[in-house]
């Protein structure tokens, strides 16, 4: 099979950039969308062409760095995959993709189909960490964890922090993300002792970032290649204000019992 | 005043008081709502009930004050959440393809929000102002008194009001749009306040559009009926008492002579 692209170049992130077309050497269905970009690559190489800048990784849909959004959708047309898992099958010969880097301005650009996407980085210093004392392993099982909350945070936890979800909202928001990473740790017993100082922490890096905020379209939790729940979204809203309710810790005054 | 100012910066915050002022204003639609479905029964009683809400200043300037609190929190939240929503995306798709699974509802909040609310500008200016340029009918509302009580009537107002054919579409479109916003808004605040789990998120979204079908029947009954003939004799007769000069003495002479 062969299909016809429509890239984004661009050369860096202060030169203008367009859509370019190009022909796909004959192709075998069962590539997968990164492996087209690998052989497309390497035929503009032969020409002396500037290869398409693209992310990627582990190449199974686990560390959430492969982007892109092909024909208007991040991760492509599928349910629950993220573009490393999107097979040629999926599109038809002869077919006209779309290919443009996620779009948000807290994800500046780098180069074609490449973003910054530091920025999630940056939230989760701000407060996605639990404290734990070093020393010998604690026991298995020792704290016990309702089974219901165990699921779904494991189902949060199943984010990968791709940016997708920005990609996808309209408002550019971030707030699928931060839910997940928020909800995660706060429905475990280890995470609670920084619960409320974590979420005001992730939620105004957040928006410090420049993100936009949720306005409960739900295409964010429709392209995400883990499928992540806009429940997580409430929560995060509850648990933030509650957090601004309670509002900061006393100060603490020197002195005392020395 | 820390706390305000951090709700007020922080996305979050907007958000709250975007669904909290939303709460109040859906409050006041069902409210309002259920007193003009009187409508339907003899002209007396919307009139009544009319003279009965404007009749307690101390009460009636608390609400609308109140109520105008609410739409300007509703109204500058938004547009600050608009404007930083837009400023979040610089630069577009070239797909042209709309964002996945989010409903036209969704996608158009502040559109029908917009719409909404130059609706109850000219809402105002036509039966609580009372302005005769906006009604198209040739007739003053001020000047439409019940013959029993001397006192505005009401229903002969609205059955007036109604009659004009492009009123009452612009009123249906309006109506119409304060549908799909409460379809999307009245559950969107349940999910900005935190009050949604995946038990209540399908009962919630059900229950938004169902409560917003309601409102909308409800609503567009009453021109409707107008256009269909509803109150046509007795708004003429009350029409017919109008004249600027002498309607009121009129009908204040005629008490006498039942005396
Ligand atoms: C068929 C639809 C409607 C009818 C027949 C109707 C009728 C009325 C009437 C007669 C008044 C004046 C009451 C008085 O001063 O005696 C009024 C006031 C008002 N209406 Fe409506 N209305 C309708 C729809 C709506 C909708 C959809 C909204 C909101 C989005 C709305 C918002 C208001 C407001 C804010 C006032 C002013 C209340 C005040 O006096 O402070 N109305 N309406
Ligand atoms: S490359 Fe790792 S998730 Fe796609």
């Amino acid at each position: 099979m062969k299909v016809t692209l429509k890239v984004w170049r661009q050369k860096d992130r202060n030169s203008p950039g367009e859509l370019k077309s190009y022909q796909s050497p004959e192709l075998s269905p069962n590539m997968s969308f990164l492996e087209m970009l690998d052989v497309v690559n390497e035929h503009l190489a032969n020409q002396g062409e500037d290869p398409i800048a693209f992310d990627h990784d582990c190449r199974e849909g686990i560390c959430g760095t492969c982007s892109l959004v092909i024909d208007g959708k991040p991760h492509g047309p599928h349910k629950g995959i993220a573009t490393c898992q999107t097979y040629m099958r999926s599109f038809k010969d002869g077919d006209e993709i779309v290919v443009e880097p996620f779009r948000a301005k807290p994800f500046p650009l780098i180069k074609d189909l490449v973003v910054d996407r530091k920025a999630f980085d940056r939230i989760q210093h701000a407060g996605g960490f639990i404290s734990v004392r070093t020393g010998a392993a604690p026991d298995a099982n020792a704290i016990p964890v309702p089974k219901e909350n165990a699921d779904l945070a494991m189902d949060a936890a199943q984010c990968i922090g791709c940016g997708a979800c920005v990609a996808a909202c309209k408002n550019a928001s971030a707030m699928l993300f931060v839910s997940a990473k928020v909800s995660h740790l706060g429905l475990m017993p280890q995470g609670q002792p920084e619960r409320y100082r974590r979420v005001k922490a992730m939620v105004n890096q957040m928006d410090a970032e420049g993100f936009g905020s949720c306005t409960v379209t739900g295409s964010c939790e429709a392209v995400c290649p883990k499928e992540i729940s806009i429940d997580f979204i409430a929560r995060m809203n509850r648990d933030y204000l509650v957090a601004i309710l309670k509002g900061d810790p006393k100060a603490v005054r020197g002195g005392g019992a020395g | 005043m820390n706390l305000l100012l951090q709700i007020w910066r922080s996305s979050l915050g907007k958000k709250y008081i975007m669904a909290l002022s939303g709460a109040g204003l859906f409050l006041f639609v069902i409210g309002h709502l259920v007193g003009n479905l009187q409508f339907f029964l003899e002209p007396a009683a919307i009139n009544r009930y009319g003279h009965f809400l404007k009749s307690t200043p101390e009460v009636l300037w608390p609400a609308r004050l109140g109520l105008l609190a609410l739409i300007g929190l509703h109204i500058v939240s938004a547009l600050r959440l608009t404007a930083e929503n837009k400023a979040a995306r610089p630069e577009q798709y070239q797909a042209k393809v709309a964002p996945k699974d989010a409903s036209l509802a969704s996608r158009t909040m502040a559109m029908s929000g917009a719409i909404i609310a130059s609706f109850i500008v000219y809402h105002l200016l036509h039966f609580t102002v009372q302005t005769p340029q906006v009604n198209f009918t040739g007739t003053d509302f001020d000047q439409l008194y019940e013959p029993n009580s001397g006192g505005a009537d009401i229903y002969a107002m609205i059955v007036c009001g109604f009659s004009v054919w492009y009123v009452s579409l612009f009123y249906l479109i309006s109506i119409g749009l304060l549908c799909t916003h409460l379809g999307h808004g009245v559950a969107a605040m349940f999910q900005s306040l935190g009050l949604r789990n995946h038990t209540w998120a399908p009962r919630i979204a059900t229950g938004a559009r169902v409560a917003a079908i309601l409102i909308f029947l409800g609503y567009a009954s009453i021109p409707v009926s107008v256009l269909l003939g509803r109150g046509k004799e007795y708004a003429k007769r009350i029409q017919s008492g109008v004249s600027p000069d002498k309607a009121g003495s009129a009908i204040k002479a005629a008490k006498g002579v039942e005396k």
